[in-house]
């Protein structure tokens, strides 16, 4: 340790004030900060003493809570390949190395032109450079299919920090989700990338006789026009070739095709119990979502208009990306709204735009993307009735 | 008549280097020293003495140019050693070469039954002129009370929950009759309630629960329970255009021996405290006293930050420094500038931490005291709300929100989200558990001294 300090302290003069290298400071900085946490006291007036909590280790914690996400995932990418193949019975190392082979790539172009704009913005716009983007790199990769190209993966990333973040004044200023600006921008600029048989990484491999890369939510969409009954269709699907693939259990546990980190309902419930037992998560957000899809599911079922309105409640909660979106997404700090009673509103309505759009829309099956990305339009609207309601009791209290 | 209330949100740092309950008499110090920078809002003070001059105890040093009556005295008799002066010319502290035995400046004397008698004016000139009046601190503003309002309420919180806080059952162990005396006076000087507030858990000294005349409120809850802004909020809340009174309890107590015995009594105990003090303990000697003679020979280690008052809310101070005005006791922990390899991300069981995130697993040790050094842990960064502020802010206050406002010094909405209720120590707990290490208590108090001076 000893060593690395000194090679830093060997150059550090040269990026300060006065340096060679002055202009490359917060780069430097940000280099050395992930080696050394820094040397810097408190002021002499006000707190002497700090937590010992920063903004790394908090991002660093979230990303802790994708990683179950993140193994299954690498995993599913290779078990739909040999299902999709029609060799199941492949042996695991197999599957992990198909899977490694198609998601690593992606998470490695996610990070190294995510940090690429990140350090060329903190030095010419002269601030440091922020921690956000430890958690971005990762959910990008998990939200998007296996086959994506990557210079479209590099694509969706320059644009969402860009776009999404940098133009506000980068991490803590962004109003709207920067994964999500990703996975949107790619939904509007790329749809046949993004949407159809793409789920599913086929690679050189000749697709099994009755193979279809149709995903749950697109089975859902379709009983529009069929009339067929979803349930019974996702239990018929894969019939002579995967066998109860869309089965209640098979939806939960994740084994089906879909983005690379999302379609585990278990393994972001795990994330969701780290994130909520370390505190970095809002359990009022997550606990909110669910219900909110649920209870909107339940109304849509009253109504009973179409097939896809008469899909029963629960499953809305295991198709597409609820659970992820629920978890990792809606709660990130900076996008969701910052009072704790309009979390309660703001999960809420997360859940039930969702159920609406994925229902009444079929264009865009996966609706809870874009009704993370309104809500988070929304949050400040919410929070300004909520720190409204403050103000009001204050002032009730002042005239009584 | 009390209350009973009981807070839930906040946190308790417990930390290495309590006071024992043992109170040496410290070696006779030199030089005392007066700090106008101890007393926030004021404005430009304007020196009484000279160089040279020699004081009694009780005599003025200096009165702030807008409260002209508002004596500031000398705590110890003596000769004024020096008049320091830092950049533009402010004043930084009047240091006293003190005598070996304090003579004291007499003032009128009363008997218990003159005190029933006397008129709030007639007390209040008596305080003004003593010296014991900047004891009395205003909300809102935190500054020192101004002498032509009459308050809606006096506040005395009789319990510190601040880190190492000493224990008041000893610090004012005896003075029962002066603190009696100290909340008759100020009953005068209000027309509403006077409200001592104590903590349920601990022991309550004699010295507070056999009080009369006066609302005896007890709270239960963790730090800042202590914090008499806190306390405020829940008993009679300040609202727009009210003003109530806070006095500690080594107030109250000075305003009672100055009645009762006629003079400006700045005798005190000071607890050392800290990781890095030999033998914790209280040490008698007067206000404003210095930390080289507090400190020599008492510390285990040389590289350390001295703090006269608390971790959370005190003012470092050099070993040529003097303890505040309002200060109790004296910390010393280990000063924390040095790097630590891969410090944010590696696990710790030492390292007190309110957040759970990952590798922070002081949440485990109950009942264990850290050792906590002054390092900031982190780099300054935008906010990032993550609702902690809210979980150690037990008021219906949105710290975020009102910080926010602040920075963006828009009066109107600071006003709205209730500044006129918090200072500094309010909040102190915000600044320690923030993840993007803003200087809480410095933001707070340029909003305030923006409405104040608007």
């Amino acid at each position: 340790m000893k060593f690395i300090r000194k090679e830093f302290d060997k150059v550090k003069h040269h990026f300060e004030k006065g340096g060679k290298w002055e202009k490359y400071f917060y780069a430097y900085e940000a280099i050395e900060t992930f080696a050394f946490s820094p040397n810097t006291v408190n002021g002499d007036k006000g707190a002497q003493i700090r937590d010992a909590v920063d903004l790394k280790r908090l991002m660093m914690t979230v990303v802790i809570a994708m990683i179950p996400c993140l193994l299954f995932g690498i995993w599913n990418v290779g078990h739909q390949h040999f299902i999709a193949i029609g060799e199941p019975g492949a042996a695991l190392m197999d599957k992990i190395l198909i899977g490694s082979i198609k998601v690593l790539p992606i998470i490695v172009v996610s990070y190294a032109v995510g940090l690429g704009v990140e350090f060329i913005f903190a030095t010419i716009r002269r601030h440091p450079v922020n921690e956000g983007y430890l958690v971005t790199g990762l959910l990008i990769p998990l939200v998007l299919p296996p086959d994506i190209p990557l210079w479209q993966v590099a694509l969706a990333t320059i644009f969402a920090v860009i776009i999404g973040k940098e133009a506000f004044g980068g991490t803590g200023m962004n109003v709207l989700n920067v994964a999500l600006t990703a996975r949107a921008f790619l939904y509007f600029a790329y749809p046949s990338d993004i949407s159809g048989d793409v789920w599913t990484h086929l690679g050189d491999g000749t697709a099994v006789a009755g193979f279809s890369g149709a995903t749950p939510l697109s089975i859902g969409a379709s009983s529009l026009t069929t009339g067929e009954n979803v349930v019974s269709s996702l239990n018929a699907f894969g019939a002579g070739w995967a066998d109860g693939l869309f089965s209640f259990t098979n939806l939960f546990m994740g084994a089906i095709p879909g983005s690379i980190g999302e379609t585990s309902v278990l393994m972001c419930l795990i994330g969701a119990v780290i994130l909520v037992a370390t505190g970095v998560g809002s359990w009022k957000i997550i606990l909110s979502v669910f219900v909110g899809s649920y209870a909107m599911a339940l109304v849509m079922n009253l109504f009973g208009a179409n097939e896809f309105m008469l899909m029963p409640a629960h499953y809305h909660l295991v198709i597409g990306g609820l659970a992820f979106g629920a978890v990792f997404m809606a709660t990130d700090p900076v996008t969701a709204t910052q009072t704790e009673s309009g979390k309660w509103i703001y999960g809420f309505l997360i859940g039930v735009l969702t159920i609406i759009i994925r229902v009444f829309n079929p264009a865009y099956p996966e609706g809870v993307m874009l009704a993370i990305l309104l809500m988070n339009v929304f949050a400040p609207l919410i929070d300004y009735y909520v720190v409204g309601a403050n103000k009001k009791r204050r002032l009730k209290r002042a005239t009584v | 008549m009390g209350k009973f209330i009981r807070i839930k949100k906040g946190f308790n740092i417990n930390l290495v280097g309590k006071a024992a309950p043992k109170v040496t008499q410290t070696e006779h110090s030199d030089t005392f020293a007066v700090k106008p920078t101890d007393f926030p809002g004021m404005y430009i003070p304007k020196v009484l003495v000279k160089e040279g001059d020699t004081v009694k105890a009780g005599s003025p040093l200096f009165h702030d140019k807008r409260h002209p009556n508002v004596l500031h005295v000398a705590p110890v008799s003596g000769e004024i050693a020096e008049v320091k002066r830092g950049a533009k010319r402010k004043l930084l502290e009047i240091r006293i070469l003190a005598d070996k035995q304090v003579d004291h400046k007499t003032f009128n004397k009363y008997s218990s039954s003159d005190l029933s008698k006397l008129k709030a004016d007639e007390a209040k000139k008596l305080m003004l002129e003593a010296g014991v009046w900047p004891n009395i601190v205003q909300r809102p503003y935190g500054c020192i009370a101004d002498p032509e309002v009459t308050p809606k309420a006096i506040h005395i919180s009789a319990f510190d929950t601040h880190p190492l806080a000493p224990d008041y059952s000893v610090l004012f162990k005896g003075q029962d009759q002066f603190f009696q005396v100290g909340l008759d006076i100020l009953k005068k000087l209000t027309n509403g309630l006077v409200h001592v507030n104590v903590h349920t858990t601990s022991e309550i000294s004699s010295v507070f629960s056999q009080t009369s005349g006066v609302e005896l409120n007890k709270f239960s809850g963790p730090h800042p329970t202590g914090c008499v802004g806190v306390q405020i909020h829940h008993l009679d809340p300040i609202n727009k255009g009210d003003v109530v009174w806070t006095v500690n309890p080594f107030g109250v107590i000075q305003i009672g021996k100055l009645f009762l015995n006629g003079i400006h009594d700045a005798s005190r105990l000071i607890a050392l405290v800290g990781s890095e003090v030999k033998d914790p303990q209280y040490y008698k000697t007067y206000t404003g006293t210095s930390i080289k003679n507090l400190i020599a020979n008492r510390l285990t280690s040389d590289h350390v930050r001295v703090i006269s008052g608390n971790v959370l809310t005190g003012t470092r101070v050099t070993s040529d420094g003097y303890v505040g005005f309002f200060d109790n006791y004296v910390t010393v922990i280990p000063e924390g500038d040095y790097y630590e390899f891969m410090g944010w991300i590696a696990p710790s069981m030492s390292k007190v931490s309110f957040h759970r995130a990952i590798g922070l697993f002081s949440f485990l040790a109950k009942g264990k005291e850290f050792k906590v050094d002054s390092n900031t842990h982190g780099e300054p960064r935008a906010f990032v709300q993550s609702g902690v502020f809210e979980r150690v802010t037990p008021m219906d206050i949105l710290p975020t929100h009102l910080l926010k406002s602040i920075l963006a010094e828009d009066f109107d909405e600071m006003e709205e989200l209730g500044i006129y209720e918090v200072i500094e120590e309010d909040l102190a707990l915000c600044e320690f558990v923030d993840v993007s290490k803003h200087n809480v208590q410095k933001i707070l108090r340029d909003g305030i001294e923006l409405l104040q001076n608007s």
